[in-house]
Formats: structure tokens, C-alpha cells, sequence
């Protein structure tokens, strides 16, 4: 048993956050707000720069120009891009989809996505969720039907991340609808020029518009735009999830805010006593710091086990759980403690913490819902992990 | 709206807590303690006394020698009880059941049984709760199987309160395995003396041993003992709840032991400073405090629907689930509160108040189980409060 | 122990309800967020018509001589249909300071207008501090030579401050006194020199401003109550308001309940209702549990005010209950209604952001609890 990293990863945290240091600081962050990057969560440019320093495409296979990370270097490079807060929401679907094409894509599929995603030319979104088919994906009804060389996509996906400024859509369909629901889906990567989509913005509460409605309406998709096989759909989407389980850059995210909330109380007197020396404050903030550092043990567990070959689904649940709901803990714990001006907007100077606390409570909602809401993971553990009975 | 008593009821619970506080004083509770009435949770001698006041038969009508008091009365003696920490398991069973007697019982009944019962001299046990009838109820087993004029019951009931010192049982069977579950079960009135019955003590983690297991070999009772109708035995049951529902004593042990506890850290030095001082102490009592308020204003609410003939299914469920959940709250937030010798004994000189909470956090266990478990209450909120359809 | 409304408050809530529901839907919400008056004048003559303003207040000054229950009604339906209006801030926390403080004249002057809604009066107490202690108050008033007081100072998030009237300044005279003997409070004219006022963006999109006052003149006439016997006056009100917004928040809760009952029992998902599920059902038996120890702990809060009781210690406990359950409500709410929970173009996170802007208004949890405990003697 060992709590650390090896010197080479070490190493690479050095670089990673020597880069991010550099290349994210204030100045960066401050443009790509400017440019209104932050309503999207994504920077463009930021992501040329990834791309430049080879940074996407770093779990692929080094055959196909990646750098062949396992799942521990993944996790430390997602913790320090969620650390720093960059803004990047298709870097994870690139690096999700990007693997998924170097493991069930066919040659020319490779030839065609891989090099363009790798070098951030590209960018992907991914069509799962719609508006009957939330928690219990399966049951999705956008079809796919074969008409000659091409299919016919007809269907609705909401909550789709990054849908207005990605190129392609990593979309699962239904193409037997006759099947068992999980097998009659079928993924298909299609460009989302293509005559028949319409895409609208969903503005969120958190003043963003990351998330888009995509409608297809007769979309034709060329045959060899399926990716692994045909109703083989869901196996491909339940792989993909192995890689969404390494995503420890949330949790970093909230990890930083937790230390600035630490700073705050340092630095910010009420009655002439800084906030940190109250008792209640102290009591909160150990207990945070405390639950922020099991969420970490548990996310580590999970890469752990999957660097060791083993597929982690019930403490990814467990990671999922803890994490997802700390992170709105933080928040709401975090605003109480700035006290009444915590509820000011971050562009007001009477903000307390520049609103981040404020925002955070706003931006952490989908934290405990998508990829799996909080019910889910909960089922997950009880069933597979205690083998209780479904009710 | 008024949240206050009429000053009758004002004089009636004066009148019981003068009752209480002359009956059943540190020293009354100390005899009886030696003699091993605490253990098996209930008093002969305080009973007596209460008999002899009239208070055993408080709600019957007039005519059956009652006080024909309404579900007011009832509350506030129920709570005056609660707070002086009177054991009322085998007294309020014994209330209930003469109340249904008076409501159910056939003339020969009432007249053999409700003198008795007025005057102290006979005591109920309650005969439902089975191995594989807990909170499904209905799904109990043992059987009564007509003969001639008798019927012969074979069974088992656990978790019994009071068989060993009661003189009979009110015992729930099934006469018709064939009918739908709630339409086969008939009530009796078992005298515990009969042949082929034993009782075996069950002791609990708080140290009584106020439960029993009963065990029905081929015991013969006469027709005549069958209370209601044969095969009406649920609605019996049920009707019996609007007492049940009365559910303020627990109120009145949360403000006693609040004030104890209040007393406590206003008397008790930590650092020099009382521990009443200590903000997170203020925090904590503050809130356990408004919390019994809370559930006690949901028993009012209750008491009060009844008394206007409504049947408060659902406030009922919100108090039983609030009181019960508050009663293990107060105890395991007091016994933190009481730091490290909390978790002495009372029996030692250095157990922190006396031993009060220790007590307590043992003895709550079953009030979240028992007369149905905090799950079934939110089962009963969501289904018939919130219309939320069965899983 | 009577847990009944009378006919009239029965009738008083049916007739606020219908008025939400046909004249101030979501869509009103949603609009008036937008919009950066941020509230409808014509709905608000509307309430005046109908006395709904004046419900506790004398019929001398134009009231229906009601109680303080009845706007505890009131306002738990407000509370429902997260009406904005300027009903808490001219009527509670306004008008009452002036029926408590002021003299004939200021009564005769201002309270029948604020009865009538032609009147927006508002309580600038609370400052970059937070604090809604006596102690929290920094904002001076000097003596002026020429008789009346100089105000300096900022206050912060004032509610409907950009649309009022008058405003209620609550200013630390000089001279001797403690944090409590030293408080005075002003009728600001917020047209004067020297004010200004700075709309908010707050998590709940209310509008609430920030108050400068740079060297405003007073007249000595507009001094409410005596000078330095400012502080008690505050504490009644803030004790009013409290109750008056716990109210508030038990109606916002309710309506965040029924709405998520609604989407639970038609939202489809594995074959069937996910309010099947008993992960939700008992999450939601128990909140629906404790909205209701919530609502009683208000309306008995508003009860022994009616009474004339002291109910600082109810008030502060309501407060704190409520302001947890809120919040744990609409977290339950968003949580529950998925995805759509998150986007704004849905109602239901109307209820989250309101419940998180309660909850630090008029103190939090924590603040509450201390007071109460202060109150009971600990």
C-alpha cells in the first residue's frame, strides 16, 4: 500500500501544472471570458494549445499518435486541468470518443477523425441523453433507419454538451426497434452540417449555454459512419463510460475553491476575529476538507483498480456519489459561511469571493445528475455492489 | 388559531403533574427501580395509583366508569407522562385495548373485562408483531382453527411488550388462510395462563427485558373470546391506531430531557467556560430544541384533527416519523455533547448526567421500528399524503 | 389548541391564491427578473384594492385592523407564487418601523399611501458587514448645525430601494451610548443629494440595491422615533419579518414540493413513474414532514405576535428551520426534475435560487440559532 506517486508522475504533475501555470493564468482565463468562453465552458484557443503540447490525445494508443497513458496519468492530468479550471468541455469527449474511435473504429474511420481530434481541429459533442430517456438510457428513441448505402436519423437529444460548437456528434440511435432495448442501438459519428439538424441552446441556471437541444429531422448518415457494429450500440457507450470514470478534474476543481474558501476565512474578520478562528467556521471546513479528501481516496481507488485491469463499477458509483454531492456541500456550506453577501453576483464589487460560492451553487446542480444521477449510483452500489434486490 | 390550552386543560394537566411529580419523585422511581419494575417496563405500584385516579380508563365513555375525555385531554396527559418518564408501554396498552372493548366488546365482555381493567387489576399484552409479520402486518401466521366451540391457536409473536406480567393478550390471528391477507385475521382475548402457551423473555440492548416471545401450542380458546367479528380483525386494529396517534409523550420526554441537558451545560465547566457558552453547544441545543417544537406543534396538529372527527392518517405518520427520529437525535447529539464520560453507565459516579443519555441512545433503537418503522411512515406520506404511486 | 384559520383568513387565502394564479404566473417571475423595475405597478394598485397591503394595520390609517396571522396567510401564498412585489419590503419591514416609531404626523403622512400602494417605503439597515446586529451598523449620522443629521455610509441590498419612496435609514448617531442605545432611524428621501442607488444581481434575480449616502441632509421632522431608541424598534420589525418570511419560504417550499410531485408522478423512466422509487418517495415524505414542522412553527410564530406575545425566540427558530428546509427542498427539486432542473427555460429552479437567497436573509441558520438561544437564556 502506497498514498504517493511515483517520480515520474510527480514529474508529469510538475509539467502539467507548470504549463497550466503559464499557458491558464489570470490574463488567459480573463481573454477567454472576454470572448465569452466561459457561457460555452470551452476555449477554442486554449484547446490549440493542449493540442500543440500533444495533450489531447494522450490515453490513445501510441500507433495512432497518442501518448498511451494509462489511467493514473490520465487522472492526474484531468485533476490539474479541473485544479486550474480550464475551460474545455470537449477535451473529454475528444478523449473519450478519440479512444473509443482507436478501439472500435474501422482503419478509415482512424484515418479520417484521429489525426484531426488529436491536433484540435476538430471537436466532438455526444448524442445519449433524450427527452425520455434520461436515467434509463436504453429505452432512447431517436431511430436510425437504413435506406440504401445511408441511414435516416429522425429523433430529438437534449442536455447535449458543446452540440453549437463541435463539428461531429457521437450519436446513439435506435436501429431495431424490435430488439431488447439494449440491443437495438447503434452509434453513429455524424457531421452535424448535415442537412436536417437544428440545434438550440438550453441556457442553464448557471447563466451558461454549454448544453444544446439537437433535432434530426431526415438526417442522412452514410453507412460507414457506424461505429462498431450495428445494435452493438450500447456496449461501445458502456466502454466509453470506463474512460468518463477517470474524470477526477471536477473533484480538483472543487478542491481549489475549498482552499480559496480556507484563504477567505483567513483574510475576512466579522466582530473583529478572523472568520477562520469561529468554531463553526472551523467545524465546517474541517469537515469539508475532511469529505473532499475521502472523495479523493475514492476517485484514486477507482483508477487504481482500473490500472490494475479491473472494471471498478461500483466504487466509480461510490466515487460518482460522494463526489458529485460534495461538490454541492462546498457550495452551499461555502455560501453560508460568506454570510449575506454571499448571495451578490460576482460582477458586483459588494460580491463576497468574487461570487464563486454563488455561482458554484448554481453551476454544481447537474453535478449529482448527469453522467448518472446521484439515484443511480446509489442503485449501482446496492445492487452490484451488495446484491440486493431490485425493488 | 390559538396554540394554547383552554384553562381547563390548563388545570388538568396541573393536576397530573402534581399527580406525578407526588407519585412518581426520584424516590418512587428509585423503589421502583430495586424492585425490577424498570427492567420490565412497567410499575404495579404507580399503576395502582393511576387506577385509582381514574386515569386508566381516562377515554371510555361515561358509562363504562371513563372520563370520556377527548383526544386533548388524552395528549396532554400522554405528554405530562412522557415527561416524568412514567413507562406507559403495558399501561397504554392496556388503555387502548379497553378503549376498543368499550367500542367492540359484546355486553359479557365489557362487563368481564373493563371493571378490571378501571381498577388496575388487569393488565393487556398486545399479541401482532410475528417472525415474518413485522412491518407487513397482514402476512401474519398464526392460526386460529375453529372446533366446536373453541378455537385452537398455533403460533409464534414476537417483540411482545408485556405478556410476562399481563394477564391476558389481545392477540391477532388468521382464521381464513384462503381470504385476501387483511380479510383473515380475527382478534381474541387469550388468557395468558392457558395451557400450551410460553413465554420467553427477550432482552434488549437497553437492558429490560419489557419484550417477549410467545409461543401458541394448541391453545384452546372459547368462541366467546373472539372480539368484532370473525375475519374482521384488521379494522379492530386500525381503529385502535386513533389512540396510537396520540402521540405527545414523546414530547414531553424531549422537553424534559432538553431541559436536563440545558441544565446540565449551564452548570457544567469545560475550559473553565460553561459549556452552555460554547457556540457550537448554542448551535445544537437551539436546534434540537426547535425541533421538539416542531414535532410536538405536528402531534398537536394531529390531536387537534381528531378532536374535530378527522382521521389525521398522514400528520400522524409526519409525527410518529418526526418524534421517533427526534427521540434518537436528542440522544445521540446530548451524549456528544456530554463529551467523553458520556458513555459511562449511570450506575457510576462518573457517568455524565447520571447516565441519562447513555440510556437513552440504548433505549431509542426500537422507537424508530416499533408501532411502525420510520420507512412504513414515509411509505404512508409519500402514498397517501403525496399521492406518489407504489413501487 | 386551535390549528384552524377562520372563514375570513379561508377566504383570504383562496382569493390571494386565484389572484396568483390568473394574474402572476411563472411567466410573471420570469419576466419581472428581466425586467429591472421588477415589479408590475398595476398589479400592485390591484393589491391595493383589495387591502391586501393594509391587513394589520390600524383602519385609522387606512388598514383593515387585521391580524398579524392574516399577513402570515398572505404570505405564505406570496411565498407559493414567489410574487414580486414590494410587499415585504414597503408593508412589513417599512410600514411597521412607522408604526412603531413614528410620530401623528409621520403616520398621518405616510401610512395611508403605503396602505394604499401609492407609498414604497423600504428598511436600509444591513451594510457590507452582513450583520443584522446593532453592532453591524456603521453608517453615521451627525448632528447638523442648522438642527437635522448629515448620513454617510453604505447600506447594502435594500429591497425595492430603486423603486421606493422613502427609505427608513437606520444610522449611528454620535454621542454616548452602546452598539444599541446609539441607533436612530432616518425617512431618507432617496431622490436627495447625495444618494445613490446601485441595483444588485442577487442568486434569487430580486431586486435589491446598495444604498450610498454621501453627506445627505435629514430634516430634524424626519427623525423616526427618539433620537438614539432606534435599535428596539428594529428588533420588533426584524422579529415581524422573520415570521412574515418564514411564512414566505413554507409557501415557496410547498409550491416546489407540489411541483416536483407533479414531475415525479408523470416523468416516465425503466417502464413506469420514477415517483415510484422509493429513493425519492421517502426523500420527499420527509421534506413534505418537515415543510410541515416548518409551517407550524411560523403561524405559531405569527400567532403569539398577534397576541402581542414575545415572539423573538419563535421568530428566530422559525427562521432557522425554514431557511434549512428550503433550501434542502429546492436541492430535492432541481435534483429530481433531472436535466430540465438545471435549465433556466424550466420553473422549478426558481424555487432553488430563491430558497438560497432566503436563507442568508435576515440571518442564517446560525445566526438565528444564536439568537434564539440568547432569547431563552443560554
Amino acid at each position: 500500500m502506497r498514498f504517493n506517486f511515483t517520480e515520474e508522475q510527480d514529474a508529469l504533475r510538475r509539467e502539467i501544472k507548470d504549463f497550466l501555470e503559464k499557458e491558464w493564468g489570470e490574463e488567459a482565463r480573463r481573454r477567454a471570458e472576454e470572448a465569452g468562453d466561459m457561457a460555452s465552458d470551452h476555449s477554442p484557443s486554449f484547446h490549440q494549445k493542449l493540442a500543440r503540447r500533444k495533450l489531447l490525445a494522450l490515453n490513445w494508443p501510441k500507433e495512432y499518435g497518442g501518448r498511451g497513458w494509462t489511467p493514473i496519468e490520465m487522472a492526474i492530468f484531468n485533476e490539474e486541468l479541473g485544479y486550474y479550471g480550464v475551460l474545455s468541455n470537449c477535451y473529454r469527449n475528444t478523449m473519450i470518443i478519440g479512444s473509443a474511435i482507436c478501439h472500435f473504429g474501422t482503419d478509415e474511420q482512424k484515418k479520417k477523425y484521429l489525426p484531426d481530434l488529436a491536433a484540435g481541429r476538430k471537436l466532438f459533442c455526444i448524442g445519449y441523453t433524450e427527452p425520455n430517456a434520461g436515467s434509463d438510457l436504453a429505452s432512447l428513441e431517436t431511430t436510425a433507419a437504413e435506406d440504401g448505402d445511408e441511414y435516416v436519423v429522425n429523433g430529438v437529444k437534449v442536455f447535449n454538451t458543446g452540440g453549437h460548437i463541435a463539428d461531429y456528434c457521437w450519436l446513439a440511435t435506435r436501429t431495431d426497434p424490435d430488439a431488447p432495448k439494449h440491443k437495438g442501438i447503434t452509434v453513429f459519428m455524424v457531421d452535424l452540417k448535415s442537412p436536417g439538424i437544428s440545434i438550440r441552446p438550453l441556457y442553464n441556471v448557471a447563466d451558461g449555454h454549454g448544453q444544446s437541444e439537437l433535432v434530426f429531422q431526415d438526417v442522412r448518415v452514410p453507412k460507414e459512419n457506424i461505429v462498431g457494429g450495428r445494435n452493438r450500440g450500447w456496449y461501445l457507450i458502456a466502454k466509453a463510460l470506463d474512460i468518463e470514470r477517470i474524470n477526477t478534474g471536477v473533484r480538483a476543481r472543487h478542491q481549489r475553491v475549498l482552499e480559496e474558501l480556507v484563504e477567505y476565512c483567513k483574510e475576512t474578520k466579522r466582530n473583529g476575529i478572523p472568520l477562520i478562528k469561529d468554531p463553526l467556521v472551523r467545524q465546517q471546513i474541517v469537515q469539508l476538507c475532511t469529505e473532499a479528501k475521502a472523495a479523493r481516496l475514492i476517485a484514486y481507488k477507482v483508477i487504481y483498480q482500473q490500472s490494475k485491469g479491473e472494471i471498478p463499477d461500483v466504487s466509480a458509483s461510490m466515487a460518482k456519489l460522494s463526489g458529485g454531492e460534495l461538490s454541492q456541500k462546498i457550495a452551499y456550506l461555502g455560501m453560508q459561511l460568506l454570510g449575506l453577501r454571499s448571495i451578490i453576483h460576482g460582477s458586483s464589487k459588494w460580491s463576497a469571493m468574487e461570487g464563486k460560492l454563488e455561482y458554484m451553487v448554481r453551476e454544481t446542480i447537474p453535478h449529482t445528475v448527469g453522467a448518472g444521477t446521484s439515484e443511480i449510483q446509489r442503485t449501482v452500489i446496492a445492487g452490484r455492489g451488495f446484491g440486493l434486490p431490485r425493488g | 388559531m390559538r396554540f394554547k390550552f383552554t384553562e381547563q386543560q390548563d388545570a388538568l394537566r396541573r393536576e397530573v403533574k402534581d399527580f406525578l411529580e407526588k407519585e412518581w419523585d426520584e424516590e418512587a422511581q428509585l423503589r421502583a427501580e430495586e424492585a425490577g419494575e424498570l427492567a420490565s417496563g412497567h410499575s404495579p405500584t404507580l399503576h395502582q395509583k393511576v387506577a385509582s385516579k381514574g386515569l386508566v380508563a381516562l377515554n371510555w365513555p361515561t358509562e363504562y366508569g371513563g372520563r370520556g375525555w377527548t383526544p386533548i385531554e388524552m395528549a396532554i396527559f400522554a405528554e405530562e407522562l412522557g415527561y416524568h418518564k412514567v413507562l406507559d408501554g403495558v399501561y397504554r396498552n392496556t388503555m387502548i385495548i379497553g378503549n376498543s372493548i368499550c367500542h367492540f366488546g359484546t355486553d359479557e365482555q365489557k362487563k368481564k373485562y373493563l371493571p378490571d381493567i378501571a381498577a388496575g387489576k388487569t393488565l393487556f399484552s398486545i399479541g401482532y408483531t410475528e417472525p415474518n409479520a413485522g412491518s407487513d402486518l397482514a402476512s401474519l401466521e398464526t392460526r386460529a382453527a375453529e372446533d366446536g366451540d373453541e378455537y385452537v391457536i398455533n403460533g409464534v409473536k414476537v417483540f411482545n411488550t408485556g405478556g410476562h406480567i399481563a394477564s391476558y393478550c389481545w392477540l391477532a390471528t388468521r382464521t381464513d388462510p384462503d381470504a385476501p391477507k387483511h380479510r383473515g385475521i380475527s382478534v381474541f382475548i387469550v388468557d395468558l395462563k392457558s395451557p400450551g402457551i410460553t413465554i420467553r423473555p427477550l432482552h434488549n440492548v437497553a437492558d429490560g427485558h419489557g419484550q417477549n416471545e410467545l409461543v401458541f401450542q394448541d391453545v384452546r380458546v372459547p368462541k366467546e373470546n373472539m372480539v368484532g367479528e370473525k375475519n374482521r380483525g384488521w379494522y379492530l386494529m386500525a381503529k385502535a391506531l386513533d389512540i396510537e396517534r396520540i402521540r405527545t409523550s414523546p414530547s414531553g420526554r424531549h422537553q424534559r430531557v432538553l431541559e436536563m441537558l440545558i441544565e446540565y451545560c449551564k452548570e457544567t465547566k469545560r475550559n473553565g467556560i460553561p459549556l452552555i457558552k460554547d457556540p457550537l453547544v448554542r448551535q445544537q441545543i437551539v436546534q434540537l430544541y426547535t425541533e421538539a417544537k416542531a414535532a410536538r406543534l405536528i402531534s398537536y396538529k394531529v390531536i387537534y384533527q381528531q378532536s374535530k372527527g378527522e382521521i389525521p392518517d398522514v400528520p400522524a405518520s409526519m409525527a410518529k416519523l418526526s418524534g421517533s427520529e427526534l427521540s434518537q437525535k436528542i440522544a445521540h447529539l446530548g451524549m456528544q455533547l456530554l463529551g467523553p464520560r458520556s458513555i459511562i453507565h449511570g450506575s457510576s459516579k462518573w457517568s455524565a448526567m447520571n447516565g441519562e443519555l447513555e440510556h437513552m441512545v440504548r433505549e431509542t433503537i426500537t422507537y424508530t421500528i416499533s408501532a411502525g418503522a420510520s420507512e412504513i411512515q414515509r411509505m404512508v406520506i409519500a402514498g397517501r399524503g403525496l399521492g406518489l404511486p407504489r413501487g | 389548541m386551535d390549528y384552524g384559520f377562520s372563514e375570513a383568513q379561508e377566504l383570504l387565502r383562496a382569493s390571494v391564491k386565484e389572484f396568483m394564479v390568473n394574474e402572476a404566473p411563472l411567466a410573471h417571475v420570469r419576466e419581472m427578473e428581466e425586467n429591472s423595475t421588477g415589479f408590475a405597478p398595476g398589479l400592485w394598485r390591484k393589491l391595493a384594492q383589495l387591502d391586501w397591503i393594509g391587513l394589520d394595520y390600524p383602519e385609522k390609517y387606512a388598514g383593515l385592523d387585521g391580524s398579524f396571522l392574516d399577513v402570515a396567510v398572505v404570505m405564505e401564498e406570496m411565498g407559493r407564487a414567489l410574487f414580486p412585489s414590494p410587499y415585504f419590503a414597503s408593508a412589513i419591514l417599512g410600514g411597521h418601523t412607522v408604526l412603531a416609531a413614528g410620530n401623528d404626523n409621520q403616520k398621518e403622512d405616510l401610512l395611508p399611501k403605503v396602505v394604499r400602494g401609492e407609498t414604497i417605503l423600504t428598511l436600509a439597515l444591513t451594510e457590507p458587514s452582513g450583520s443584522y446586529e446593532a453592532s453591524g451598523v456603521e453608517t453615521t449620522a451627525t448632528a447638523a448645525s442648522g438642527g437635522g443629521h448629515v448620513l454617510n455610509g453604505t447600506k447594502l441590498l435594500v429591497p425595492f430601494a430603486h423603486v421606493a419612496d422613502r427609505l427608513i435609514v437606520v444610522a449611528r448617531s454620535d454621542g454616548q451610548g452602546t452598539a444599541e442605545t446609539s441607533i436612530s432611524l432616518f425617512l431618507v428621501d432617496p431622490k436627495a443629494a447625495g444618494v445613490t442607488i446601485t441595483p444588485l444581481r442577487i442568486i434569487s434575480g430580486e431586486k435589491q440595491s446598495e444604498v450610498g449616502l454621501q453627506n445627505v441632509k435629514v430634516a430634524a421632522a424626519d427623525l423616526l422615533g427618539t433620537l438614539g431608541g432606534g435599535w428596539p424598534v428594529v428588533g420588533d420589525v426584524l422579529d415581524k419579518a422573520k415570521v412574515a418570511m418564514s411564512a414566505e419560504m413554507v409557501g415557496g417550499s410547498q409550491a416546489a414540493l407540489e411541483m416536483t410531485l407533479n414531475y415525479v408522478k408523470n416523468r416516465i423512466q425503466f417502464g413506469g413513474p420514477i415517483g415510484r422509487f422509493q429513493a425519492i418517495q421517502h426523500r420527499l415524505a420527509d421534506l413534505a414532514t418537515d415543510i410541515e414542522s416548518a409551517r407550524w412553527l411560523a403561524y405559531e410564530a405569527a400567532w403569539e405576535i398577534s397576541e402581542g406575545q414575545p415572539a423573538s425566540a419563535a421568530a428566530s427558530m422559525a427562521k432557522a428551520f425554514i431557511s434549512d428546509v428550503y433550501v434542502r427542498m429546492g436541492r430535492a427539486a432541481v435534483q429530481f426534475h433531472g436535466g430540465y432542473g438545471y435549465m433556466k427555460e424550466f420553473d422549478v429552479q426558481f424555487y432553488f435560487r430563491r430558497a438560497k437567497a432566503s436563507e442568508a436573509i435576515l440571518g442564517d441558520q446560525y445566526a438565528n440559532r444564536e439568537l434564539a438561544a440568547q432569547q431563552m437564556g443560554l
